[in-house]
Order: structure tokens, then C-alpha cells, then sequence
């Protein structure tokens, strides 16, 4: 890494004032942590609920989601974890890559990909389900 | 003044002691840790696991509209997850699910407040490992019992 150079007066602290954005800074962090709570119970519930149906048929799968009580903690699931998933991979892409064009690319294609992810499975629940 | 491309670099400019110019490290500097610590070690493994999760949600979504397809895509979806790459597949993505599970929960007994001190923190990430071999185990007890 080349050290950088500064041709400025300015001071360091002059140079960065107005960059960050401030006044809000948290609601991200928190997200995740609110997120994490409810898919406590909700994985522990579904990686169970999954274990006990290895060799399920179609009419057995889909009689499972279709029970209201699996489908709502679905439905659940579903938003809870893609949106901590979105929040986690944020996170990582804002850690690991540089560049402010490339990181806005690959922030919006991982954004996108997990919207219409989650749309899908929506979507799938929702229809075996009503 | 040299053009900055990540805002963050504006923040990232040093001195040495000798007063000449540093740019610093990214955060979280891996070259700083020695990854052969417990400490550190988890908590890149809890950020991996979380990555290799994202890969378990995309089958938990192709399963889900594979049913809603109909029988003969959700019993090819089956196949793939029945197969000698799909077993082994699912048994990776449970034992990742049920680590970043128990490492998370340990994040979230550190956002308490508590548990940060040097023992607490060998003990917590025992306890991570342990759990998530023992809660692999049982997992994958009731599904081969459910199967037989």
C-alpha cells in the first residue's frame, strides 16, 4: 500500500467534517439484533420441523406448509432471516470491498437478489398455504 | 490532495511517530490477529457461517416454490437433496446454521454487557463449539430416525 499523500492546510478533522453521516447510526445494528431474536426461536423451530421430514412426499410437504400455524411462522422466518441476511452481507461487503461504485454495484445486486428471493418463497407459501 | 475514492479513506490517514505519512488498515484487519486464537477465530467463523447461511436460504427458497410448483419439480428438488452432494450439503448448512445460532447468541449476551472478560470468553466459545457439535448430532439422529 502506498502511504498517501496530503497537499492541504486543512487539518484532518476539517477534512473529514460533513463525510459520515451521524445522527443515525444505529438503526442498522439494531436491526440485526432484533432480527437475531426472533429467528432464535424460528430456526430452532424450522431446522426441527425440516429434520423430522426427510423423505416427505408432495402431498405431505405441502400438507405441512400448508397448516396455518406452519405457514404464519414461515412467512415469518422468511422475513426475519433475509432481512438479517441482507443486513449481514451489507455488513461484510462494506468491510471487504473498495471503491464506492463497486461496492454500491454489489450492494444493490445482493439487495435485489435477496428481494425477489424472498418474494418467491413468499409467494410459494402463500400459495400452497391459501 | 491526492483524490480520495472511499469516503473512508479520509479517516484512514495516519502518522508514524517519525511524523511521515501512513495510510491505516481496513477494519477488520485480518493480518493484525493470530487466527489460532479462540477469540478471533470464532468471530471470523461466525461471519463465514453467516455468508455460507445465504446459500441455505436459497435451498429453503427453492424448496418452498419447488412445492408450490407442483409434484414433479418438488420431487426433484427431493432428489438433489436426497443425493450424496445434497446429504452432505445439509449436513454443512447444519452444523453452520446451529453455530452462527449459538455464536449469535453469545453476541447477544455480549451486547448485554457481560461475559467479556478473558475466562467468560474461553468458556462462551466452548460452549458455541460443544453445542454446535451435540445439537448437529441430535439433528441429524431425528432425521435419520424419522427416515428408517
Amino acid at each position: 500500500m502506498a502511504a498517501p499523500t496530503i497537499r492541504s492546510l486543512r487539518s484532518p478533522l476539517g477534512r473529514v467534517r460533513g463525510l459520515g453521516a451521524a445522527k443515525g447510526g444505529t438503526h442498522h445494528w439494531w436491526m440485526q439484533r432484533v432480527t437475531s431474536i426472533a429467528l432464535l426461536p424460528l430456526t430452532i423451530w424450522l431446522v426441527f420441523a425440516l429434520a423430522r421430514m426427510p423423505n416427505a412426499t408432495w402431498q405431505e410437504a405441502t400438507g405441512w406448509i400448508a397448516r396455518p400455524f406452519n405457514a404464519v411462522l414461515l412467512l415469518a422466518f422468511l422475513a426475519a432471516a433475509f432481512h438479517h441476511t441482507v443486513a449481514g452481507l451489507q455488513e461484510i461487503v462494506e468491510d471487504y470491498v473498495r471503491g464506492e461504485m463497486t461496492k454500491m454495484g454489489t450492494l444493490l445486486a445482493i439487495k435485489g437478489a435477496c428481494f425477489l428471493l424472498w418474494l418467491s418463497a413468499t409467494l410459494a407459501v402463500l400459495r400452497i398455504a391459501i | 490532495m491526492s483524490k480520495i475514492t472511499d469516503a473512508r479513506e479520509a479517516l484512514m490517514v495516519g502518522r508514524r511517530s517519525d511524523g511521515s505519512l501512513v495510510r491505516r488498515p481496513l477494519s477488520p484487519h485480518l493480518q493484525a490477529y493470530d487466527m489460532l486464537q479462540m477469540t478471533s477465530a470464532l468471530s471470523i467463523t461466525h461471519r463465514i457461517t453467516g455468508a455460507i447461511w445465504s446459500i441455505g436460504m436459497v435451498f429453503l427458497v427453492w424448496w418452498l416454490v419447488a412445492a408450490a410448483a407442483g409434484e414433479a419439480s418438488f420431487n426433484g428438488a427431493q432428489w438433489f437433496f436426497g443425493s450424496f452432494i445434497g446429504v452432505i450439503g445439509l449436513m454443512g448448512l447444519t452444523a453452520v446454521a446451529w453455530y452462527h445460532t449459538l455464536a449469535g447468541m453469545r453476541y447477544l449476551y455480549w451486547d448485554s454487557g457481560r461475559g467479556f472478560d478473558l475466562p467468560t470468553s474461553y468458556l462462551t466459545g466452548r460452549a458455541v463449539l460443544i453445542g454446535t457439535a451435540a445439537l448437529t448430532a441430535l439433528t441429524w439422529l431425528i432425521m435419520l430416525i424419522t427416515w428408517i
